[in-house]
């Protein structure tokens, strides 16, 4: 029967294989259909545009910005954002400075958009810095285990112990009149106290995802073929436990960017600068700082830098939250 | 049980050791001795120094400094002085002739220790743990039972909120919002002994554990809604608000118990900005003090008191734990 029917139709079968195939839509990958889950989420999406703008506004920041954020304008301290013609102090406003002016006549606008670079910067520098330790130590320690991953083990505990924010000011108080302090206004002493703490998340989380994945069958198979131990690292098992590292990194940048803040209202992150030739001339920790003793004369000088980074971060945080749901479904609501 | 809590207090004693020995390190490569005075200010001269240094025992090598501070040490007439063991935190540099626990633990006049710096913060600890769960429960459980609704989606963006945007932050905006623009508050009271004044440092200090709670609260009770065991208490009859109420809030407050201490912990060690902000006595604000002035045997013993205080409150979350669900086993 099946011969009967089979024999003659050979053509035809063939040529409506070949439409099926014409017609399958074309093969997505794991990354591209968590891609398509992600721009569903409309929260994240605007995250992601917040994300961009502060991005572009922190890299041009010199061209954007409408005065130069150091300059200072006689008898213009503490003007009110123009919005409002008459402040609490009786000056009236001025339409060139939008959020109005500090105490010694500099233009907020152009100060807060100068901040935007140490965010950022923040945000993603000792981040990245710690992705690449981390998941080295994690993969290795995960892998080959024994002496080295006990070691690992014990130190991560002991990290964990140690409340984060109290070492960095230990840190950030202690080494900031020395060389390494100085450098960068600080902020390099303050990336390296970061990044000295951040890995061991990472390290963990990457070392769990090695020990289940090395156990799995394409494991095997890989090594079957003669596959060395740095490959089969690197290409096989690294792609495969990347999904849990890009969830953490985007729950650590918004961690970064407080830490940042925090210490610069402590007076203790990056130290202002005079120059107009450095990058890096105020914080939002530090314009909060400067701006905590006029908070009846001019609000807006804490509110400017208090609205950026409660925007950057909540950004950052609808990211992270449309990434877990994206990267893994399964977790989808919880926490 | 005994010998599951003796050997997580155990842990503690690496933690202390390896917390104070970071500190002291990072003490001692510090530039500049705790002497120093600010460039315009009038130095304390080279022979007070040396006087001051054989006082406070910083002419002896640094292991033994280190060792006098974690055991003790056996001053020039022979009598044994004990360090940190006993609870000792040693001298301030800075407020003269006060011990750091004096400083931290003692209390005005003959008051009781609650108001003390420690008391003063541990009060405002408690206060926003209790504004955290007096709000934050609540909040968890009506959102889970009306799911995808508007209350539920009006939650979780304050939800939301309270957990990304930094205390500091959120205690600018509060303060601009009640005390400058509707003057409802002064901002740093003349007083403590109202209540009236700790509502909004507390509340401040609270938001960010009451959504957390709130949203552990929320993830904990759905889970719960969907366990057969809710099914079988509905299909035998009885009302839903017994389902709800003993068998769904019971069950799913298990994890929020457990973060409790943990909270509480992190809310006393966490205050210390909102502290300053307020003018709160504190010890907090004692410890932001003690950096602004570089008192480093200050910065030493808050940061081990509170790095102790965080451990501690780690162990409660396992011995709660074991307590609350016989499921978990103690090793």
């Amino acid at each position: 029967m099946t011969t009967q029917v089979s024999q003659p139709s050979t053509g035809k079968t063939q040529a409506h294989i070949a439409d099926l195939t014409m017609m399958t839509v074309k093969p997505r990958s794991l990354w591209m259909d968590a891609w398509s889950r992600l721009i569903k989420n409309k929260a994240s999406v605007v995250g992601m545009i917040i994300i961009v703008i502060f991005t572009f506004l922190a890299l041009f920041a010199s061209v954007i910005a409408p005065h130069n954020p150091l300059q200072i304008n006689d008898g213009k301290g503490f003007l009110p954002p123009t919005w409002i013609e008459v402040g609490p102090n009786g000056k009236a406003s001025d339409p060139a400075y939008f959020f109005g002016t500090d105490t010694l006549g500099r233009d907020v606008l152009s100060r807060t958009l100068y901040g935007a670079r140490v965010s950022m910067t923040v945000g993603f520098l000792p981040t990245f810095i710690i992705i690449v330790i981390g998941t080295i130590v994690g993969l290795f320690s995960g892998y080959r285990g024994g002496r080295m991953d006990n070691i690992l083990m014990r130190l991560t505990d002991v990290f964990y112990a140690f409340p984060d924010l109290l070492f960095f000011i230990i840190v950030m108080v202690t080494l900031r009149q020395t060389y390494i302090g100085q450098l960068l206004n600080g902020l390099f002493l303050l990336f390296s106290a970061l990044a000295l703490v951040g890995w061991v998340g990472f390290a963990r989380i990457v070392r769990g995802q090695t020990l289940s994945l090395k156990e799995k069958e394409f494991i095997e198979a890989a090594r079957c073929m003669g596959a060395t131990d740095s490959r089969i690292m690197f290409r096989h098992i690294l792609p495969n436990s990347l999904g849990p590292v890009i969830i953490l990194t985007a729950m650590t940048i918004p961690g970064m960017i407080i830490t940042e803040a925090i210490l610069g209202y402590l007076g203790l992150g990056l130290i202002p600068s005079t120059n107009p030739k450095d990058f890096f001339i105020t914080s939002w920790g530090a314009s909060m700082l400067e701006g905590q003793t006029a908070i009846n004369a001019q609000p807006w000088l804490l509110l400017a830098p208090a609205i950026a980074v409660s925007l950057v971060v909540l950004a950052f945080t609808f990211l992270g939250d449309g990434l877990r749901d994206a990267l893994d479904p399964r977790l989808q609501g919880t926490q | 049980m005994g010998k599951f809590l003796l050997r997580r207090m155990l842990w503690l004693i690496p933690v202390i050791l390896v917390v104070s020995t970071i500190t002291f390190v990072l003490m001692h490569a510090a530039p500049g001795g705790p002497w120093d005075r600010d460039l315009s200010a009038r130095q304390v001269d080279p022979a007070t120094q040396k006087m001051l240094n054989t006082y406070y025992g910083l002419d002896k090598p640094l292991w033994r400094q280190f060792t006098a501070y974690l055991i003790g040490d056996i001053d020039s007439e022979g009598k044994f002085d004990c360090g940190l063991i006993c609870g000792d935190l040693g001298p301030s540099y800075r407020q003269r002739g006060l011990t750091i626990q004096q400083i931290l633990f003692m209390p005005p006049e003959e008051k009781s220790i609650i108001y003390s710096r420690f008391g003063y913060s541990m009060r405002l600890g408690v206060y926003a743990l209790l504004f955290a769960i007096i709000i934050g429960i609540p909040a968890g459980v009506i959102s889970a039972l009306k799911q995808n609704t508007m209350v539920d989606y009006l939650s979780l963006f304050i939800v939301t909120i309270g957990i990304s945007v930094p205390n500091f932050v959120m205690a600018i905006f509060l303060i601009i919002i009640f005390a400058s623009t509707l003057h409802m508050v002064s901002i740093v009271p003349r007083s403590w002994d109202e209540v009236s004044v700790w509502i909004l440092p507390a509340v401040i200090l609270g938001f960010n554990t009451m959504a957390r709670t709130a949203r552990l609260t929320r993830g904990s009770m759905l889970e719960t809604m969907r366990q057969d065991y809710i099914r079988t208490a509905r299909s035998k009859g009885l009302s839903e608000r017994v389902v709800i109420v003993r068998h769904m809030i019971k069950n799913s407050l298990i994890p929020v118990v457990t973060i409790l201490g943990p909270a509480l912990a992190a809310l006393v060690t966490g205050s210390f900005i909102i502290e300053t902000m307020f003018g709160f006595p504190g010890m907090g604000r004692a410890y932001v003090t003690a950096i602004g002035q570089r008192d480093y045997s200050m910065i030493m013993g808050t940061t081990l008191i509170y790095a102790v205080l965080v451990a501690l409150a780690n162990v409660s979350v396992d011995v709660v734990y074991v307590f609350l669900d016989p499921r978990i086993r103690l090793d």
